[in-house]
């Protein structure tokens, strides 16, 4: 599995935090110890140099010259016997001859070839190396003997007598580990502790911003009263500030553009509703006036004049209730009354309603007797009779309604599917750049057809109650010629509660 | 011909109505106001009311409320407003029909007609419920459900002895229900068959009613047993509990 980078903004300020906290006090702790180590061995070698300097310095004079290998053996002795303290182990050689150390020693000296050659180049200067011996480092010193400032000149000559010594740097490793240990008990409290400043710090620029996360939910969410409080000076203060400003030019454009919208909506509204109480006078009386127009009583042109104003009156009175219904769809005060119902029943009932069932054979109705679909009647029955009329009016007949059940295709509706009505007419057809507009509010495809019987408004309505049902409705120019509209409406509609109580 | 009370304040409205109205022989009174209306209801004793429901000073729906107290009379609202709203809210008065303006008087009229019809229609439908294994006689005399007594000829409905008054809307639709006992009608079959409304109307009316029937009929109206819910369908009658039986049980339906 690859491991993930951390995702949250808490877990990466704390990482780093720590991270970094980590790093500093990794690399103090190593410059640390690297200073205290060399100072200790630094101090440790120069005191047993200096030692062994002053050991050699008061045996050597009493060492016969040129030293025979038993001097050298019992000079060697008297340097182990007076460096007890360091437990040393001394070694002579004399003129690059093998070294040779006290006898009865239970570990001789083992002096590396590289210090053997390294104090036969450079004669007077004392050599020392560390080496590792069973694990535990070893100091050796190659110190050459020289005679005191009685040679030729100020210049101290070689002896040539090498005494080596090696000892154990035991005592200083501990200590050294002593050193690792305190640097790493250092260290990881010191991380620990450092947590906390890490999680406070995160906290502290977290909390705006998740405040600031909130305040942007509830104002997706249409809260736009959502204001975030400003505290201190940084660059998220500025932030939430602007958010602030933000929020509160959104507010007032929505409330601005809230209040324009109910008003326009209002004024259409009342607008309608103002003109149903003097239409409610004179569509009283149009069957009175058409009576009156057709009875032979009136003058022709008193009758032409009122039949007039009969038939005016019905379109009005027509187009005012279009113009109630489709601001009732603005405002979406539309509401659905779903009944199950047979589709056949629902057609069959549109056409003799409006009395489209004669002469025969002018609305063909093609629809299988089972499908059952859940609509509000009424509001099909207005689609219906729309598409239906629109045929009969602008098409020509027969205007054919057929329905067909489709059953569903993914498990986003299991109920039943989709129900598709067509309704076709055998006129010319919709031309292709009215297509886009049919459903638009007093959209009049000619100019011949301004005047025609209806208000401009009756696809519009059609389509919004389409839409009201979850269904969808199209025109097309059918492959036949004439003007083809397809609605398919879900079968089972998730149903409100339409119920009036229990 | 039906004597008409029409309560508008409009004088457009109230000339236009009234014209229709007479031509077509109804005897007609025109009140002005909610207060003239339900005086000139004594005076006048109409057979009907056409109601404005807004009217100045009171209201329609006061007037409405007014008038339901005391009599049966059917009452038919006029009303420019035709959101569903005002509309349940002035059947919940206790108005038998609601008609939205502008309508022609043909329409007015038609509607009058139904309201006024006391008769429950010849349904085929109920027919056959009437033929049931019941074998109660229907046509006339009195039928029992449970505590409800209903007597077809005299158009009366009592329960547990004591007479109910019902509107003429609530009459009609409880004795279409009750001509056929358990069988599920459609709102929309209601509203054709009791309101006579030819077209498709708001079932709301339908609702309304029935909430109304309930508050007079039921024991409990929240967990009716005369006229129940079917869910997604309509509304049936009973199945009641048998009267002899004591237990407020549900029956099977035969």
């Amino acid at each position: 599995m690859r491991l993930r980078p951390p995702r949250g903004l808490r877990v990466r300020l704390v990482v780093a935090f720590l991270l970094v906290s980590a790093l500093s006090a990794l690399i103090t702790a190593a410059l640390t110890f690297r200073q205290a180590r060399s100072a200790i061995l630094d101090r440790t070698q120069d005191n047993a140099v200096h030692e062994l300097r002053a050991q050699v310095d008061s045996l050597a004079p009493d060492l016969p010259f040129p030293p025979t290998t038993q001097d050298l053996r019992n000079f060697t002795l008297q340097l182990d016997r007076a460096g007890t303290s360091r437990d040393w182990r001394t070694a002579a050689s004399y003129r690059g001859g093998p070294p040779v150390s006290a006898p009865g020693a239970e570990r001789s000296t083992a002096i590396p070839a590289a210090l053997r050659e390294a104090v036969g180049q450079r004669k007077d200067a004392v050599v020392r190396q560390r080496v590792e011996r069973d694990g535990t480092p070893w100091l050796v010193i190659g110190m050459p003997v020289l005679y005191g400032t009685d040679g030729e000149g100020d210049r101290a000559a070689a002896s040539g007598l090498v005494v080596y010594a090696d000892f154990s740097l035991d005592g200083d490793k501990a200590d050294i580990a002593a050193l690792v240990t305190a640097a790493q008990a250092g260290a990881v409290p010191a991380l620990v502790i450092a947590l906390a400043p890490a999680l406070f710090a995160a906290r502290r620029v977290l909390r705006p911003v998740r405040g600031l996360r909130n305040g942007a939910e509830q104002l997706a969410s249409g809260d736009l009263g959502t204001r975030l409080p400003v505290t201190g000076h940084d660059e998220l203060s500025d932030l939430t500030r602007t958010f602030n400003a933000m929020a509160t030019h959104l507010e007032r454009d929505d409330a601005e553009l809230r209040r324009m919208e109910a008003t326009a909506r209002r004024f259409a509204a009342d607008v309608a509703h103002e003109l149903r109480t003097p239409l409610a006078a004179m569509a009283a009386v149009t069957e009175v006036l058409d009576e009156d127009a057709h009875s032979g009583a009136l003058p022709a042109d008193t009758a032409d004049a009122v039949l007039l104003v009969s038939e005016e009156t019905r379109k009005l009175t027509r187009m005012v209730e279009d113009l109630m219904e489709v601001s009732r769809f603005d405002a979406g005060a539309a509401t659905l009354h779903l009944d199950e119902v047979a589709l056949r029943t629902l057609v069959e009932k549109t056409v003799h309603l409006r009395g489209w069932q004669v002469p025969p054979g002018r609305v063909v109705v093609e629809v299988p007797d089972d499908v059952r679909v859940s609509v509000d009647p009424r509001r099909i029955d207005v689609v219906l009779a729309n598409l239906i009329g629109n045929g009969l009016r602008h098409g020509a007949p027969p205007v054919v309604v057929r329905a067909r059940h489709e059953p569903g295709s993914g498990p986003e509706d299991p109920e039943g599917g989709t129900v598709v009505v067509t309704v076709t007419d055998h006129g010319p057809g919709i031309p292709d750049d009215v297509l886009p507009h049919v459903f638009d509010r007093f959209y009049k495809a000619d100019a011949a057809r301004t005047r025609s019987e209806g208000s401009g408004l009756g696809l519009a309505i059609a389509a919004e109650n389409v839409r009201l049902h979850h269904g969808t409705l199209t025109a097309a120019t059918s492959p036949e010629g004439g003007a083809e509209f397809t609605l398919t409406l879900p079968v089972a509609l998730p149903r409100p509660e339409v119920e009036e109580g229990p | 011909m039906p004597r008409v009370l029409l309560i508008e304040d409009d004088p457009a409205v109230q000339k236009g109505v009234s014209l229709a109205l007479r031509r077509r022989g109804h005897e007609l009174e025109v009140a002005a106001s909610g207060e003239t209306g339900l005086l000139t209801l004594e005076r006048f004793r109409p057979d009907l009311v056409l109601l404005d429901l807004m009217l100045p000073g009171m209201s329609g729906l006061e007037v409405c409320r007014r008038i339901r107290e005391t009599m049966q009379l059917p009452i038919i609202i006029l009303s420019a407003r035709g959101d569903d709203i005002d509309l349940v809210v002035g059947l919940e008065a206790g108005a038998d029909d609601y008609i939205v303006k502008p309508a022609s008087g043909e329409v007015i009229e038609a509607r009058m007609k139904a309201v006024l019809r006391r008769v429950v229609p010849q349904d085929p439908a109920a027919d056959s419920g009437r033929d049931g294994s019941t074998g109660r006689v229907r046509a006339h005399g009195r039928e029992d459900h449970g505590d409800l007594a209903v007597d077809r000829s005299a158009l009366l409905v009592s329960k547990a002895g004591r007479e109910l008054s019902l509107a003429p809307s609530e009459l009609k639709l409880l004795l279409f229900l009750s001509a056929a006992p358990g069988q599920v009608f459609s709102r929309q079959h209601l509203l054709e068959q009791v309101w006579e409304h030819s077209f498709y109307g708001d079932a709301r009316l339908v609702d309304a009613c029935v909430m109304r029937l309930r508050g007079k009929v039921e024991d409990d109206p929240r967990r009716p047993v005369y006229i129940q819910t079917v869910r997604g369908f309509g509304y049936r009658f009973g199945p009641v509990p048998r009267p002899d039986g004591g237990e407020q049980r549900r029956q099977d339906e035969r």
